[in-house]
């Protein structure tokens, strides 16, 4: 009991001196910007309070990772990002303008592929360009380039049902980035696969990140996918759901995931989620 | 595998006309060992005899063609104002406001009590059938595409909303793609239910060349066997829209596997 409020008490001087040791501004060039968010949800006559005092800036080609329990409010926050909800407190600036709606300069990756099952591979893609400008031509050639980035130009014909949940999602995926988005949304893209597939596709799309040299928001609650993919980790916690802390990762770009410095810091996002080993250890150190 | 396939294709098939079988048997021994007046149910061979007759003279066919270019006329209409009533109340909240309720009331008063209103207002004739058979298409139409319209996911529609699609773009790759398979629904049901009206039509209003015409006249001139031939006709009719119909779906929609 003592215990436990011990280790509760610890937990929260951990987060604070976290919370003012990070601060909330991107280490480079910012261009999305997050200032004091609170989201409100009406349940049944109820206000349920799903964002609160969210402020976070991110960084041109810069990965953030956003982890947490569900209900953590981590996808409602994507879901403002995009512009499908335009009902919160705060600002949210897109290169310094506010988001009004949805736009082609953020692409996204949503849990399930949502990929169009009347339409072949080739023909999912091409849909994310009808408002683009390119020549019918440039279409064809860019879709195609897409479908190779993610290995599935052989499947150009096929349509959504025969592909392997896998496979469904790297179309997302080339779907998602067709239109060369400065920004790329994941919100748990791959928390709906095997996890096998899980971590091919987490290297799959390290690579893919890379090479557009695009700046990448991950919403996942797969800590060691957070580790392994983001520059920074924003760790949330629910009810109401609110940033508990920033974590620069400050690993190479190629991680390996039974690195002891990588465990180390998984450890330390698990203890900070109120899972893992971390707050016993810090038990241990303060007797 | 194949040959057990087979079989079992076989087994089903002998299971589904098995009981039309007992039902012919058992009409043929009742009109036959007398238990039964042949005046009222006739033997099967009557029937039959009756069919090639009818046939022949083109008297069935000229009826049957009568009644199937009625139950097409009003079907089309029917269905196409069901259709564009049921689309413009899925996709308009203010038309949904407006109509959807008295058409929600509309659908609880039996097809059939309209058809005094219909003879007085359309008269008895062709137009006035064509209206009652039009009036029975329209109803399925529009239930199953409002239905259609709401049940497109909302994944698809935010997918939409994510691609900044304009409005026709959401239609012609979201929402009618997601719609065809309550469409299909729609049409299927208002085939059948403009079928029933077309033979109801010819049998409660003015008397026509139709198939219900053939039914009336062999009633008044007590000719059962000319009744059942149009009985049997009215089934093979409908079974023959719904295989039709059936064929069609499957062809559209075949790629659809998810």
């Amino acid at each position: 009991m003592t215990d436990l409020h011990l280790a509760n008490h610890l937990h929260a001087i951990d987060i604070a001196s976290l919370a003012t040791e990070e601060p909330t501004a991107a280490p480079g060039n910012t261009v999305l910007s997050l200032s004091q968010v609170s989201k409100t949800f009406h349940v049944a006559g109820r206000a349920v309070e799903a964002l609160s005092d969210i402020s976070l800036d991110i960084a041109e080609g810069e990965f953030v990772s956003i982890v947490g329990a569900s209900g953590c409010g981590k996808s409602t926050l994507l879901r403002l990002i995009l512009g499908l909800d335009r009902a919160y407190q705060g600002s949210i600036l897109l290169d310094g303008k506010p988001i009004r709606k949805p736009g082609l300069d953020r692409g996204i990756v949503f849990q399930e592929h949502r990929l169009l099952p009347w339409l072949s591979v080739e023909a999912n893609v091409a849909v994310a360009l009808r408002r683009s400008k390119f020549s019918p031509r440039q279409k064809r050639d860019t879709v195609r380039s897409h479908l190779e980035l993610v290995g599935l130009e052989k499947f150009a014909e096929a349509y959504p049902a025969q592909l392997s949940g896998g496979m469904q999602q790297r179309v997302a995926i080339a779907r998602a980035l067709v239109n060369r988005p400065p920004f790329l949304l994941l919100d748990e893209p791959l928390g709906a696969l095997d996890a096998l597939t899980r971590l091919r596709l987490q290297d799959e799309l390290k690579r893919i990140v890379r090479h557009e040299g695009i700046t990448a928001v991950l919403v996942t609650h797969d800590v060691d996918e957070a580790v392994y993919l983001g520059d920074r980790i924003v760790i949330m916690q629910p009810h109401p759901g609110r940033i508990a802390g920033i974590l620069p990762v400050g690993l190479p770009a190629n991680r390996n995931r039974s690195d002891a410095a990588f465990l180390r810091l998984r450890d330390h996002v698990l203890g900070q989620l109120g899972v893992g080993h971390e707050p016993a250890a810090a038990i241990r150190a303060a007797e | 595998m194949s040959a057990q396939a087979a079989t079992s294709r076989g087994i089903r098939l002998w299971r589904a006309v098995a009981l039309p079988l007992v039902l012919l048997a058992a009409w043929e021994a009742s009109s036959h060992s007398g238990l039964v007046d042949p005046h009222l149910l006739p033997p099967l061979e009557d029937v039959v005899a009756r069919a090639w007759n009818e046939g022949r003279n083109g008297d069935l066919l000229t009826a049957l063609s009568a009644s199937l270019g009625r139950d097409l006329a009003g079907f089309v209409l029917g269905a196409a104002a069901g259709t564009a009533a049921g689309l413009l109340l899925g996709f308009s909240r203010f038309a949904e406001n407006l109509l959807g309720p008295t058409l929600r009331v509309h659908r609880q008063i039996a097809l059939f009590a309209w058809v005094p209103l219909i003879a007085v207002w359309f008269g008895a004739g062709e137009p006035g059938k064509i209206a009652f058979i039009a009036l029975a298409a329209f109803q399925p139409g529009l239930i199953n595409i409002w239905r259609g319209v709401q049940e497109i996911p909302q994944r698809y529609r935010e997918l939409a909303a994510v691609l900044t699609f304009g409005r026709l773009d959401f239609l012609r790759f979201v929402a009618i793609p997601a719609m065809l398979p309550a469409i299909f629904t729609g049409l299927k049901a208002a085939l059948i239910y403009a079928w029933q009206a077309t033979i109801g039509a010819e049998l409660f209003m003015t008397i026509a060349p139709g198939i219900g015409g053939v039914m009336m006249q062999g009633r008044q001139l007590f000719q059962m066997d000319l009744v059942l031939l149009t009985i049997l006709l009215l089934g093979l009719v409908g079974a023959g829209f719904n295989t039709l119909a059936g064929l069609s779906e499957t062809l559209l929609l075949r790629r659809r596997l998810s």
